[in-house]
């Protein structure tokens, strides 16, 4: 998991690296800005392009650079990757809701697999509790966010976790004025959280409350920071920029692939994950055999994530 | 060179003098104008968890003010259209004045933006390629971007180009100006349009999603902005030796009561809709007029909106009560609180109530959100002050500056 397994001549090797591409940056940097007194990487991070304009060597820049800031924020060594997506591979999601209990699990899974703030509180996903035979899908008037039981699952209540849905046609990419938020070609959405200007359109525009914004400065326990990251997914974000769900980037992209964290945690089994260009896999056996609905569709974003029955 | 650096002098010196009372104004926004900025720099540190906006409610206060703004920025226009399209010489005479106000509300309108931007550094972000990557034309705010600083811009360039002529005592190119007025009155209404379209596009948001919503909002737009002039009109002429005409008062409170008259139609006919059909839709227009589950945040608010518009509407309609100074003037008042409430407050908040998943959070703004928020109309308030006080000598000839050319006395080309 983290990057106590390198030896030390290979640490050297990345070190030495480092400073040559550091000498580069400060060189470049205070050719751009002639009184040259400022930290190079304070400018370099203002002049930071968009991620899908840099090629793979601006990239690999960027990434030692926000290895570098993250290592002196946080004291840990980061890993951040940039894994592309595969191609043949759109990834879709499945929700038995016959079986969720309402436990939050998922949600405090993801909150640790992703790095989101523990103070102020952000939460990538939101269980919505309904009581039995009230209407419910549609605008969710109902929905109960903050139910509180010692025990779950309740009688006469059920329950329908919400998260980033990932729509085949995201309102959330449309309105975006500097496209820093695009959906990938696995289906995933994702946000470059170095171009994000915080304008907050994109949550005005999701139909499923998937988008959260740091209106303060993230927070995390040194102990609790996951240090396996991806650029586009859960390395640490900054005051001022929207985040959300990605099907943990992170892990459904490495070979062999791991599951979102939620689907792992999960301890009835509710959530399935799989590609849904290949036959063979779950999630497509359980659109062919269960009846599926998707949230909201009347609007048709198109989720990549499907509700269903399983018994 | 140096005859333009007199002149700047000359226009400093103008700027820095005047009476008692000008400077007690100009003391006063600056008091203002400081609890902002220190405000502001506070929200720059800790981030927007300053203000009470959060995920359920992500646009709040200063967006509220953003969208009203847009609306004044119309009040050019209707000066523009008597005047131009016309002929209607008393309000041709006080165009310029107009299209200051203008110059104001869009600056205020791009404060009020920044003031709302998690990280505005980065606004050059949203600057077309090779700077930035504007998402064009696919996002709505990208084309917000391009008529809020179109819009700014062509007035910018009408009311400089015109006092300019008319401070160095030349007769103005109206082969130059004549093109750039009229672009002026399509391009007044696509700012309207297109911020009426930024909410409208939401599918999201039923209550925005409404198409009505372009329309109510120009209708609208047109009440506040003249209503917000006619006032500083009033103040302008008693304070200098400007003369505006009572025919042109009275004509643009006219205009005004026919704007009002659509827009409590149209208001009507979404209201009709709402609460007839009774689908999920109405809530948030519930909300608005009677409360959800309790929440009433804006509800007294509302009924004073409707209760001052309609008052003026009437005050507006009667012509005995239109000539009528008194009068005049508290359906001015009206109208400005009336549709300050309507279309900001009332068209932003009620967006996000009920969220997405159903969630009411009721949204309150924060002290520092208010001050941020006087701070921004101070500085509007200061610009345009500044702006009067050197459009105004130049239109009464009092201010001539010096030029290449021996200075010859002219009187004011109108």
């Amino acid at each position: 998991m983290n990057r106590k397994g390198i030896d030390k001549e290979e640490r050297s090797k990345l070190l030495s690296r480092r400073n040559v591409l550091k000498g580069t940056a400060f060189g470049l940097a205070s050719l751009a800005i002639p009184f040259g007194t400022a930290d190079a990487s304070v400018w370099e991070a203002f002049f930071q392009k968009h991620f899908q304009e840099m090629n793979e060597d601006e990239k690999k820049r960027v990434v030692q650079r926000l290895e570098d800031e993250y290592a002196k924020k946080f004291g840990a060594k980061f890993n951040i990757k940039t894994t592309k997506a595969e191609p043949g591979v759109l990834f879709g999601y499945g929700l038995d809701l016959s079986r969720c209990i309402g436990c939050r699990r998922c949600v405090y899974a993801c909150v640790r697999e992703n790095n989101q703030s523990r103070d102020p509180q952000i939460h990538w996903i939101t269980v919505l509790r309904f009581k039995k035979g009230e209407k419910w899908v549609n605008d969710l008037e109902e929905a109960e966010k903050y139910y509180n039981p010692d025990k779950v699952p309740e009688e006469g209540y059920f329950y329908m976790p919400v998260q980033c849905q990932q729509c085949g046609s995201p309102p959330c990419v449309k309105v975006c004025p500097t496209q820093a938020t695009w959906k990938e070609p696995d289906g995933i959405v994702v946000v470059d959280y170095n171009w994000c200007i915080g304008c907050r359109y994109c949550m005005a525009a999701c139909p499923y409350g998937a988008r959260r914004f740091n209106w303060g400065r993230p927070n995390i326990q040194k102990k609790e920071i996951n240090q396996e990251t991806h650029y586009l997914g859960n390395r640490p974000r900054y005051t001022g920029v929207v985040e959300k769900c990605t099907f943990c980037i992170q892990r459904v992209r490495e070979n062999p692939g791991k599951y979102p964290a939620c689907v792992e945690i999960c301890p009835v089994g509710a959530r399935k994950f799989g590609n849904l260009l290949d036959p063979n896999s779950e999630i497509r056996y359980i659109i062919k055999h269960k009846r599926v609905f998707r949230l909201k569709e009347d609007l048709n974003t198109k989720p990549q994530f499907y509700y269903f029955f399983g018994s | 060179m140096v005859i333009m650096i007199k002149n700047l002098i000359i226009a400093l010196k103008l700027i820095a003098k005047g009476s008692r009372g000008y400077y007690i104004w100009l003391a006063v926004l600056g008091v203002f104008i400081f609890i902002g900025a220190t405000s502001y720099i506070q929200q720059l540190r800790t981030g927007l968890i300053e203000t009470a906006m959060r995920d359920q409610v992500s646009w709040g206060f200063y967006i509220a003010n953003f969208t009203f703004l847009v609306g004044v920025a119309a009040a050019a226009v209707l000066l523009v259209i008597p005047a131009y399209l016309y002929h209607f010489k008393p309000i041709k005479e006080i165009v310029l004045f107009g299209e200051l106000i203008a110059v104001t509300a869009v600056s205020m309108c791009l404060m009020f933006i920044i003031a709302d931007m998690g990280r505005p550094e980065r606004a050059w972000h949203i600057f077309p390629p090779p700077f930035g990557k504007m998402h064009f034309p696919a996002s709505l705010l990208a084309w917000d971007f391009i008529v809020l600083n179109g819009y700014l811009g062509i007035n910018l360039f009408i009311a400089f180009y015109a006092m300019y002529k008319v401070s160095h005592g030349k007769e103005y190119n109206m082969k130059l100006l004549l093109p750039m007025i009229l672009l002026s009155i399509p391009w007044a209404v696509s700012i309207h349009t297109v911020t009426a379209f930024l909410y409208n596009g939401l599918s999201a948001r039923p209550f925005w999603n409404a198409s009505i919503l372009a329309p109510r909002f120009l209708a609208s737009a047109f009440v506040s902005g003249p209503a917000l002039m006619l006032i500083l009109f009033q103040i302008i002429r008693k304070i200098s030796k400007l003369e505006i005409e009572d025919r042109a008062v009275f004509k643009i409170a006219e205009l005004m009561a026919f704007a009002m008259a659509i827009n409590l139609f149209l208001l009507l006919a979404e209201v009709f809709k709402e609460f007839y059909s009774g689908s999920v839709h109405m809530a948030p227009m519930k909300y608005l007029y009677f409360g959800l589950h309790g929440h009433t945040g804006l509800v007294a608010f509302m009924w004073i909106a409707l209760l001052f518009n309609i008052t003026a509407f009437i005050v507006l309609l009667v012509p005995k009560t239109r000539e009528n100074y008194f009068t005049l003037n508290l359906a001015c008042v009206f109208l400005i609180i009336g549709v300050y409430i309507e279309k900001g407050a009332g068209l932003v908040f009620p967006g996000f109530i009920p969220g997405t998943l159903g969630e009411i959070y009721e949204y309150i703004p924060t002290a520092l959100e208010m001050n941020v928020t006087l701070g921004i109309w101070a500085t509007g308030a200061l610009i345009y002050t500044v702006l009067a006080k050197i459009a105004i000598p130049i239109d009464t000839g009092e201010l001539r500056f010096v030029s290449k050319e021996m200075p010859k006395p002219v009187h004011p080309v109108r």
